[in-house]
């Protein structure tokens, strides 16, 4: 199962500057690990002890995946996996 | 104190002073660090301070910017009002309302986009931009417009129609988003990072957000130089919430003014309280909800400084309440009756939230209280309609005598 991974500016630096990332994987688990896999420097980035760090918001065709099944929510069907900031707004 | 660098407020790593605001390493928030002091003691500072202007740049030593920038919409030293009659009727002492409504746009919006936009305007930006719950896209607009600057405003597309009336008036370009304001929000953060446009709450937030410390400062100067004992603020992305906070610790730190920070109660709907279910629940980090109430300017279920609202009304000995929607309207009420105030909503909050721990007996006879009420009734006048009757009479004294009961008493 693939799925397109949109990277916010502020992480393009641990990706070579790609902006966007077709990984494959069953969850929104899987398809981060994809991802870390293939750019190494990312994961300590966004990941701490196993889960998300507690600033990075991960959406699932524009859903927080926090109102879906978290990191175990499927990916099958699904458009696009955006990572973004969460310290915006207010 | 000229600002030094950004830092990341988690991780502590340094950035340079341009627009950006999350930490690469970490993805934490960053905010401004000021240099050492330059050898200005706190009399000196008092006397820069009442030297100068009768606006929020008369603290443009703690503010992040270059000079106290010339024009603008004047923004700041709203009234701190005694609010004995309030006082009275919850069993309180001494209780100051700061009435934010002063503002040019009626809220204390102006405040932070006073700040934010003298920033974007050092930076070079030629455009500004917000993700807003209404409060916010009527300051984004009216500022823009006041210096010339091109503005988009992002807002939920249901937001009462006085503050969507009151930010098209100023020729922004309005952008109304199908959805919640935490999906504007996302559309921002995006938006951000293919624009060259200054976002004042998402790419200059560390700077924007600062503007929020004035409210602390005024407080002080207004109490002739002392602090509160208690603080009751709203909290929506915690930011106002945890500013009012740091404004007064810069302040301790100083010298201007001694005693402890203030204890903060933290003020939500409960169509709306992620910060206040976290509190309750003991986590120090909040589940993000899908907001439902009429304290719409305060409706945001992911909020961004949530964590550290939480570290504030721990380590203060405050708390985080929620109050119901009715709880809400009577708040508004309770306030326009007792101090000829007419709040919004986010307002009506706040004073349910003073109400509610007054009941408890949490505030003791004599603590110096001041109440954050940051904005205007008129913008969310649809809640009064239906609370009181209007007398409809013939122009006649008779009529009048035998329609008003209260002619006859009085």
């Amino acid at each position: 199962m693939s799925v397109l991974v949109r990277i916010p500016t502020q992480l393009r630096a641990a990706t070579d500057g790609a902006a966007t990332a077709d990984v494959d994987g069953a969850t929104v688990g899987d398809a981060l690990d994809a991802l870390c896999a293939r750019f190494g420097p990312l994961r300590e980035r966004i990941i701490e002890d196993g889960s998300l760090r507690r600033f990075v918001n991960v959406y699932l065709d524009g859903e927080d995946v926090r109102f879906l099944d978290g990191l175990d929510t499927p990916v099958a069907g699904a458009g696009e996996l955006t990572i973004l900031p969460a310290v915006a707004g207010g | 104190m000229p600002p030094e660098s950004l830092r990341c407020k988690e991780c502590r790593e340094p950035y340079p002073l341009d627009a950006r605001y999350v930490c690469e390493r970490c993805f934490g928030p960053l905010e401004v660090a000021y240099a050492p002091r330059d050898g200005a003691g706190p009399d000196t500072l008092r006397r820069r301070i009442q030297a100068g202007p009768q606006t929020l740049w008369r603290y443009s030593d703690f503010l992040p910017v270059t000079g106290a920038p010339r024009g603008g919409l004047p923004t700041g030293c709203t009234p701190l009002v005694r609010a004995d009659r309030l006082a009275e009727r919850l069993g309180l002492g001494e209780l100051w309302v700061k009435n934010e409504a002063h503002n040019p746009t009626h809220s204390f919006k102006d405040r932070v986009v006073s700040v934010g936009l003298a920033r974007a305007a050092e930076l070079g930006f030629e455009t500004l931009a917000c993700a807003s719950t209404g409060n916010l896209a009527n300051a984004v607009a009216a500022h823009a417009a006041a210096a010339g600057l091109r503005s988009f405003v992002f807002i939920p597309a249901d937001l009462e129609e006085q503050k969507i009336l009151g930010t098209g008036i100023f020729g922004t370009t309005l952008v109304g988003v199908r959805g919640s304001y935490d999906d504007v929000n996302r559309l921002c953060t995006e938006l951000s990072g293919e624009r060259p446009w200054a976002f004042v709450n998402v790419n200059l937030r560390p700077y924007y957000a600062e503007g929020s410390k004035t409210l602390a400062y005024e407080t002080v100067e207004d109490l002739g130089w002392r602090l509160p004992d208690r603080v009751v603020a709203p909290v929506a992305s915690g930011s106002l919430f945890t500013k009012i906070a740091r404004g007064f610790e810069e302040w301790i730190a100083c010298g201007l003014v001694e005693g402890p920070v203030p204890v903060f109660n933290g003020a939500q709907a409960e169509g709306c309280a992620p910060v206040a279910q976290a509190f309750a629940a003991g986590r120090d980090v909040c589940r993000p909800v899908r907001p439902d109430t009429i304290a719409k300017s305060l409706a945001i279920g992911n909020p961004a400084d949530g964590p550290y609202a939480l570290d504030l009304a721990r380590r203060t000995g405050g708390g985080i309440d929620a109050v119901s929607d009715d709880e809400i309207r009577a708040g508004v009420r309770l306030l326009a009756e007792t101090t000829g105030i007419f709040t919004e909503t986010a307002g009506g909050v706040t004073i349910a939230t003073l109400a509610k721990l007054a009941a408890r007996g949490e505030i003791d006879r004599d603590e110096r209280v001041v109440a954050y009420v940051t904005g205007d009734g008129l913008k969310t006048i649809d809640i009064a309609r239906g609370t009181f009757e209007t007398h409809v009479i013939d122009a006649s004294l008779d009529a009048f005598e035998a329609t008003v009961p209260e002619a006859v008493a009085a």
